[in-house]
């Protein structure tokens, strides 16, 4: 076993885990975070998608170990601890960007991602800053739409995609 | 799917990650971004018995100007080179390279050194190190050796690099004035080159055309010696010897290898 410690949604976390215990696991299972999904397990689909020190990656090809000293962000971090959704969870809710949801946490944190990198993305560099991600009800019109309508409330107010809640892991 | 189990230890400079390889043998493995090791591993077709991990070794990271060259430390990741304005200027078909592996995800965590060592033929970066004409910095217990892109991959997911050495560092000609074009096939967004083809200066670099990454030789050969672009890219799947899947028989991988060659010698990128 492997002691690690780490920030998850603004928490410190302190766990033993086994080497081979991948994030999303680490995640789903040890601390009850259920945003995350396992999709096709092969770092291909982006369900499982999370921030590790803000930048998206693919919480099924990372092992907890290697978060040591390092900060996650699922989606349930995004939320403030009043109950305010991130801009890119609120714009995905006014643009209807899900269907049977199964994708969503992915793409809301690719997306955040994303927009943290490129504040002002075309149509198309939405496109492909999404290509990690696949939503197998194929809704990515209204998914592509919510990114842009993000952007758009994220200039307006002048804040980053990246702000993360101080809410305390409910583990 | 979860791995076997292992041991993990992570290395704290590039002298300790090769005592522990020293120590720990052909049963040890390094982990940097992890993208081709750990896919592997969920599925047993690695089953190290201990993984050391290199991702945190400050000195094995970044791109620097070291007099014509351009250095980029082993665990760089795919981000970091498409993202450097460094590398643009100066190597510009190695930044546009890593911006085409995988997808945005994929390219925060995997790192040049662990795409080179996998040394997958249908690769992107080993491609386009090949067409550079670039080198690898190779550490091992008897110390450093340098050895050439077209010496470096020696069949499919092989190379040179022995079980008790470190890819430390990557070298690459610096060209920012050098035309070169890219080209790589593929049917789904994120998948691996149908066939791709780097093109730089004269030197031209196929993936998928065979067990490793090849030279374009005849069509380089031709280049040489006066030929026109489009002469010269008939030559292109000449010495060849591409596989075949379900993604394409090997005339249609002959076909891509001509009509991708005369694109990337035109100097367009796709």
């Amino acid at each position: 076993m492997t002691q690690i410690k780490l920030t998850v949604n603004g928490g410190a976390r302190s766990d033993e885990v086994e080497p081979r215990l991948l994030l999303i696991h680490y995640l789903r299972e040890t601390l009850g975070l259920r945003a995350a999904n396992v999709g096709c397990d092969t770092t291909s689909c982006g369900a499982c998608t999370v921030l590790l020190d803000g930048e998206s990656v693919k919480s099924c090809t990372v092992l907890a170990v290697q978060a040591n000293d390092r900060s996650v962000t699922t989606t349930e971090g995004l939320v403030a601890e009043d109950g305010t959704m991130s801009a890119v969870q609120e714009a995905f809710r006014e643009n209807h960007g899900l269907q049977c949801g199964f994708c969503t946490p992915g793409m809301v944190m690719a997306a955040t991602s994303l927009l943290a990198e490129n504040p002002h993305p075309t149509e198309q560099e939405v496109r492909e800053g999404l290509e990690g991600n696949f939503c197998r009800c194929t809704g990515y019109h209204n998914i592509v739409q919510s990114v842009l309508g993000a952007a758009e409330k994220l200039s307006s107010t002048g804040s980053s995609a990246t702000a993360e809640s101080s809410t305390e892991v409910n583990a | 799917m979860i791995p076997a189990s292992f041991d993990y230890e992570v290395a704290e400079s590039a002298e300790h990650a090769l005592s522990l390889l020293a120590e720990h043998g052909e049963d040890a493995k390094l982990l940097a971004g992890g993208h081709s090791l750990l896919p592997m591993m969920k599925v047993r077709l690695a089953q190290p018995a201990v993984l050391i991990d290199i991702a945190r070794v400050a000195e094995l990271s970044g791109i620097r100007i070291e007099g014509d060259e351009v250095v980029i430390g082993a665990t760089t990741r795919h981000a970091e080179l498409a993202g450097s304005d460094l590398l643009k200027a100066e190597a510009p078909v190695l930044a546009y390279a890593a911006a085409q592996v995988g997808d945005p995800q994929i390219r925060h965590r995997g790192t040049i050194g662990g795409s080179l060592a996998h040394a997958d033929p249908s690769a992107d970066l080993p491609m386009a190190l090949l067409a550079l004409g670039g080198s690898l910095e190779i550490t091992g217990p008897s110390g450093v050796r340098v050895v050439g892109a077209d010496d470096f991959f020696v069949g499919p997911f092989e190379s040179v690099l022995g079980p008790d050495e470190l890819l430390s560092a990557v070298r690459v000609p610096r060209g920012g004035a050098v035309p070169w074009g890219y080209q790589k096939f593929v049917r789904r967004a994120n998948d691996w080159a149908i066939v791709g083809v780097a093109a730089y200066g004269g030197r031209v670099a196929l993936a998928s055309m065979g067990g490793t990454p090849l030279r374009a030789t005849a069509t380089e050969e031709a280049l040489k010696s006066g030929a026109s672009i489009e002469e010269a890219a008939r030559l292109a799947a000449e010495g060849t010897s591409p596989g075949y899947d379900f993604h394409a028989d090997v005339d249609y991988r002959e076909h891509l290898a001509r009509v991708l060659t005369k694109r990337a010698l035109e100097g367009k990128t796709g």
